[in-house]
């Protein structure tokens, strides 16, 4: 008879993950994305992304020659004033003009090269639109996804804690959570967010971090409770295991899948609300660039006619969070098969 | 009943306590000292001094705390720090705004996603089923910022059909006519989808139960079996979620506000906390706190009406 080794629960989800199209699809694509995000990180791409290369509102490439106030085919004339004795006659300055030309010889003039159209246009200040949204994904992504490690750390310890001992610790961490889920989520984000204060992406990690771990501590609070009874747990406490080893390292491996697909949406929820901060102040500082500050400079410019920033924020963001919301879709599936989605 | 209800108020109170604790603690330990913004462009000590004087800045923590205890307990904040208004006043203006743009958007939501949730449910696994849920799932991943950045200028600025921005002071008609619907459209199309989601989920999950069998074979028609029998019992998770949503109500939507120009409470509160105006904030989280707490109990005594058989422990 031969045997055939099982495979391990990981195994079996990582299966069922690679076998689904669109998962690999959708891993492509955020491989694509942390990739930009991390050679941007080390200064590879997009290090000059808050440079002027380009003219104001410069056109993008595909559209170069579309008219533009400042672009090449720009239909406004500077106008020249010529200088000749009845200009000068009233130009109180006009004395001082040798003087004048004198001391500017100091300070030699270097032209700008300034480029007319740029790959995908350029905002008010000429700056590159691709490398503000390579950078801002940077910032973005980075802001996502160390919140949602700051509140699934968070969540867990809190609720693996809750869950295990029950009683009075149990009673206490309750009410905490209660109060943390007493006020609506974004007057709670806001309320921090105004007393911590914007300091920097790190204060908007903590910010988002300390407020969103409620819904991981609710699941993993309800899984060791149902985990405490189980038998292995019982086994290992017959055996001598610490009260941290049974918590950390027998239990917690077999919730472990549920907290990952926990860590997976809060990465996209602390994304969109990171967006929403930035836009209502509070979010990333002013001399650093993200999605949300990206569509905030939006508003302005959609008035004068100026789209591009807006299109290229709108699909890059939309096809990281479309793609990581599909992909936790089929993670959740990967590892719990027997439940319908369908 | 009673009992029940006369405990979970009860139970009320350690959780208003802590709200009150972690408000406090925020504002207390990381807030920006409030008399600075206040002093003006030239601010000197004394001036300073003695606005931290009024202000009670000066007092011993837990005296600021007594006093916070006491408006608590008699819903009187006193006046905002920055404009001298008296904050019951300003919340009063404030909350019909709100509540004009947010109840529309509540009652709207629940309606459509409750009969497209229904309706792809019943035909679920066919092509509509497939393309409505895969629409819904890329509609939640777009951010509501960009939905009402593009809205705002398509509709309001290229097309025209509604006010960019504004609000009328004391006239309901015009607000709900002109205003609001722009507003009240965008949040809806970023709303409904999660909604839909959520309810489809529910429906689908009683309509694979038995008893949906057991109705169709005694000869119960479609439309019996799924208004009746199926969405009957689907209304309890649908109802949790419609009660969770209530104090949102309250609170409005910070970024609807902020780019319509509502003068609702969402905008006071953004203002608010970049004032550092302690008053108002507390005010508004101990309300929403409360009004949270008793949309939880209203839920959970819905649940004993929708179903019977819950027993109250």
């Amino acid at each position: 008879m031969s045997q055939q080794a099982s495979q391990s629960f990981w195994q079996a989800a990582g299966k069922r993950l690679w076998r689904d199209n669109l998962a690999k699809f959708c891993m492509a694509i955020l491989a694509i994305y942390f990739v930009l995000a991390l050679a941007s990180k080390f200064g590879l791409v997009a290090a000059d992304w808050n440079k002027g290369v380009g003219v104001s509102f410069a056109n993008p490439n595909f559209m170069a020659d579309e008219p533009n106030p400042f672009g090449k085919n720009s239909q406004m004339k500077p106008e020249s004033v010529p200088m000749d004795d009845a200009t000068r006659a009233v130009d109180p300055l006009a004395s001082y003009e040798a003087q004048i030309e004198e001391a500017a010889k100091a300070y030699p003039a270097v032209e700008e090269k300034r480029a007319w159209s740029l790959p995908l246009g350029g905002d008010k200040w000429g700056r590159d639109v691709l490398a503000k949204a390579i950078k801002g994904g940077e910032v973005s992504i980075t802001v996502g996804v160390l919140a949602a490690l700051l509140a699934v750390t968070i969540g867990t310890i809190l609720g693996a804690i809750s869950g295990y001992f029950g009683r009075v610790i149990g009673d206490v961490l309750e009410w905490f959570y209660s109060i943390f889920t007493a006020m609506p989520y974004f007057l709670l984000v806001l309320a921090i967010a105004g007393a911590v204060g914007t300091k920097g992406i790190a204060a908007v990690i903590i910010v988002l971090g300390l407020t969103g771990w409620t819904s991981v501590y609710r699941l993993v609070r309800a899984e060791y409770i149902k985990q405490r009874g189980r038998e292995y747990v019982q086994a290992a406490d017959a055996i001598g295991a610490s009260q941290s080893r049974m918590m950390f390292v027998h239990i917690l491996p077999n919730v472990s899948h549920l907290i990952l697909v926990q860590l997976s949406q809060l990465v996209i929820d602390f994304i969109k609300a990171e967006v929403v901060l930035s836009f209502l102040g509070f979010g990333v500082p002013l001399d650093s660039i993200s999605w949300g500050v990206m569509i905030n400079e939006v508003t302005v410019e959609l008035v004068l006619g100026k789209w591009w920033q807006l299109a290229t924020v709108a699909i890059v963001m939309s096809t990281f969070v479309v793609c990581f919301g599909l992909f936790t879709d089929v993670l959740r599936d990967a590892f719990d098969p027997k439940a319908t989605r369908r | 009943m009673t009992a029940y209800l006369i405990r979970r108020i009860w139970q009320m109170i350690p959780t208003m306590i802590g709200v009150m604790l972690l408000v406090f603690f925020i504002f207390n330990v990381f807030g920006a000292d409030p008399s600075v913004i206040l002093a003006g462009k030239i601010p000197n000590k004394e001036k300073i001094a003695a606005i931290q004087a009024q202000l009670g800045l000066l007092d011993p923590w837990w005296m600021q705390l007594l006093i916070f205890a006491k408006q608590v307990v008699t819903f009187d904040f006193g006046r905002s720090w920055s404009t001298n208004e008296p904050v019951s006043a300003l919340l009063m203006s404030r909350a019909p705004v709100t509540l004009t743009i947010m109840l529309q958007v509540w009652l709207l939501d629940a309606l459509i996603a409750v009969s497209l949730a229904s309706w792809v449910a019943y035909r679920r696994g066919s092509l509509t089923d497939r393309t409505i849920v895969t629409i819904s799932t890329a509609a939640m991943s777009i951010s509501l910022l960009l939905y009402v950045v593009v809205g705002q200028y398509v509709i309001g600025r290229v097309l025209g059909w509604f006010p960019v921005s504004g609000w009328a002071m004391n006239d309901l008609w015009t607000n709900l006519t002109r205003y609001a619907p722009l507003p009240v459209f965008l949040v809806l199309l970023v709303s409904v989808a999660p909604s839909l989601r959520l309810y489809r989920s529910f429906i689908v999950e009683e309509a694979n139960q038995d008893y949906v069998r057991t109705a169709r074979a005694k000869g119960a028609g479609e439309g019996r079996v799924m208004l009746v029998h199926v969405l009957r019992n689907a209304a309890v998770p649908i109802v949790t979620n419609l009660g969770l949503q209530l104090p949102g109500l309250l609170v409005g939507s910070f970024l609807i506000e902020k780019i319509f120009s509502i003068p609702g409470v969402g905008g006071e509160i953004v203002l608010a906390v970049s004032n550092n105006d302690f008053p108002i904030i507390k005010a508004i989280t101990v309300y929403t706190a409360m009004v949270t707490m008793i949309a939880n109990l209203l839920v959970d005594v819905l649940y004993k009406w929708l179903d019977p058989r819950v027993e109250f422990k």
